[in-house]
């Protein structure tokens, strides 16, 4: 009954907008307006300093003839795939151990998870230093296994192997998540597995895997978007103003790429065809993923 | 943490996950001793992997400049002169005032407008919620690139490149994430309470600030360390909107000095090591500060995405 009178106290409605005037603010401003605005500097020339001149689809004729393009998009296509899987298989691993662990759970987990702290340019740094092909540490710890370490920072066939093990470092906040999924798992579900007889392995497959398949799947999602429009390691290692040592084409990523058009070459309309064209990207991906997903995922009851 | 006796704590915490408590599901520890032992080896290879990186980091740092890629745990030659040189050759101390100065400010003000639009959303009825929520959650998924562009011609119209205002004044207007994740907790709160307190003659306000606020604490508490380490370290936003260096974050100037000292010619990997410690130390402190509310934030948007 209080409930029924709590939907039409007076003023109500004014009272909302104000709380929420702040968003609907901001959300006009930086997002819908730019979102437009983005849409029509795609099909014109811009520079910042003359005002934008209307060429059309010229942009986007231009962009798919761009080498540079082509080369950006295979490069952070290879870059994801190789880094999604892995990501999440190892997370998923760490996090089987760590929920096995016992006691001693709440250190590992501040160990795993310390690196996803670090500032991505001082990862940058990092990889420059520890992969370097002749002084890394790497190497010379491949080197006490007789492994002879590449120029994981110069030969381009290396530079984006050296980024995704890089990016290994900070699996710490998915393996959080899935910990976090692991122990949503009821024990009886393991009990009866145990008592027909299923080793670890099956109960691993059957059990484990199908309960964690909605957090696995968020962190597909997720990590493949982070991975599209990744920066930061791969512009301090490679780019910028100083750079004359690195061979960086291997790790000219598509949003090193679209800045360097915006930001540096000034070229925003170009620019903003190039956002909407990763726009695209990122949806349809997206979206694949989630059909598939309704295949794979499973939800215990009614998922809220 | 501390522990107050308003029953505060306890009905957030409830919300999040117990990542870090008593073990349920699944979570049986390995009984056999030699798979205790397996185990054990195997978390202490990975913790060291994980770990040596920071260990490397700081070790060099403490190497004088023809050592430093020598890979020795103890430095042969021990120094504390690159935590001297790298203040004076490079403006380090002002890169920390102006990042302080951005964290802080994105901080707070994220927290405080997130906090009020999540509770807009949570508490009211009224037309239209549903669809402007959707939007909210709709406007998460799209890049930063999208928007980038337009973005900048706005500060720039408005004469603001060139200083810190855009790296930190976009957070006056809430953060549709930390608003989904607030919001997620103001549900969580019984309704019952603000009925009770309206009766008592409570103002929208007041129920906001005296009731709401203070029993959400932990969640703010999270959106804040998130905010925290995003404003820090990012580096995206000083590239497009600093160009003189007394106006640098530490991440923006870390990565001038890679450009000055790294491939400029002027080899001097001491001085951006050690600039490279002084960027994350403070991350280091905040986690550890704040350790299990970083545990059960992102647990919780891992079970809530």
């Amino acid at each position: 009954m209080s409930r029924r009178r709590s939907a039409v106290h007076a003023g109500d409605t004014r009272a909302a907008w104000l709380f929420i005037s702040p968003w609907v603010v901001g959300f006009l401003v930086f997002t819908l307006y730019p979102l437009i605005y983005t849409g029509y500097l795609s099909l014109t020339d811009y520079d910042v300093i003359n005002d934008p001149r209307f060429v059309g689809l010229d942009n986007f004729r231009a962009l798919l003839s761009d080498d540079k393009v082509i080369l950006a998009l295979r490069n952070t296509a290879v870059f994801a795939v190789m880094s999604v899987p892995v990501k999440i298989v190892l997370s998923f691993f760490l996090a089987v151990l760590l929920n096995r662990a016992g006691r001693a759970t709440g250190f590992f987990r501040t160990a795993f998870f310390l690196p996803k702290m670090t500032p991505p340019v001082a990862i940058g740094i990092l990889l420059l230093l520890m992969f370097n092909g002749q002084s890394g540490l790497v190497n010379e710890v491949l080197g006490w296994f007789g492994i002879n370490g590449p120029a994981w920072t110069t030969d381009p066939t290396w530079v984006k192997p050296g980024l995704v093990l890089m990016s290994l470092w900070t699996v710490g906040a998915s393996v959080i998540i899935l910990l976090a999924a692991l122990r949503n798992v009821p024990q009886e579900l393991y009990d009866a597995a145990r008592v027909d007889g299923a080793g670890w392995w099956a109960q691993t497959r059957h059990i484990t895997v199908p309960m964690a398949s909605g957090a696995i799947f968020f962190l597909v999602i997720v990590d493949t978007i982070a991975a599209l429009q990744s920066f930061t390691e791969a512009y301090t290692a490679y780019f910028g103003a100083g750079n004359s040592t690195y061979a960086n084409s291997a790790a000219l990523f598509y949003a090193i790429y679209l800045f360097q058009q915006a930001f540096q070459f000034l070229h925003m309309g170009y620019a903003s065809a190039m956002a909407l064209l990763l726009f695209v990207i990122i949806m349809a991906i997206t979206g694949i993923q989630v059909r598939l997903s309704k295949r794979f995922v499973f939800y215990a009851g009614d998922q809220s | 943490m501390t522990a107050t006796d308003t029953p505060a704590p306890r009905i957030a915490e409830s919300a999040p996950l117990a990542v870090g408590a008593g073990r349920s599901g699944g979570g049986r520890p390995v009984g056999n001793p030699v798979g205790k032992i397996a185990l054990a080896v195997t978390m202490s290879v990975l913790t060291l992997a994980f770990v040596y990186p920071f260990v490397w980091l700081v070790s060099a740092s403490f190497k004088p400049r023809g050592e430093v890629f020598d890979n020795r745990l103890i430095p042969r030659t021990f120094t504390l002169h690159n935590y001297v040189a790298v203040w004076h050759d490079a403006p380090m101390a002002l890169w920390l005032v102006n990042t302080v100065y951005v964290t802080v400010l994105a901080t707070v003000t994220v927290t405080i407008s997130s906090a009020l639009v999540a509770w807009g959303f949570a508490y009211f009825r009224f037309r239209g919620r549903d669809l402007l929520f959707g939007l909210v959650l709709a406007s998460m998924m799209i890049p930063g690139a999208v928007t980038m562009i337009p973005t900048y011609l706005i500060w720039h119209a408005a004469g603001f490149t060139g200083t810190l205002v855009p790296l930190w004044a976009q957070n006056l207007f809430g953060s549709a994430f930390y608003i989904f994740l607030l919001r997620q907790f103001f549900l969580g709160l019984p309704r019952d309470l603000f009925e009770a307190a309206r009766l008592d003659g409570a103002n929208n306000w007041q129920m906001f600030r005296l009731i709401a606020l203070p029993l959400t604490r932990p969640a703010l508490v999270v959106v804040g360390l998130f905010e925290f380490q995003a404003a820090w370290t990012d580096l995206m936003r000083p590239l497009i909107y600093l160009r003189d260096s007394d106006t640098f974050t530490v991440p923006r100037g870390l990565k001038s000095m890679v450009d000055q000292f790294g491939f400029g010619g002027e080899f001097h990997w001491e001085l951006i090591v050690t600039a490279s410690v002084i960027t994350t130390l403070p991350m280091i402190v905040v986690f550890f500060l704040g350790q299990r509310h970083f545990m059960e934030g992102i647990a919780t948007t891992g079970t809530r995405g």
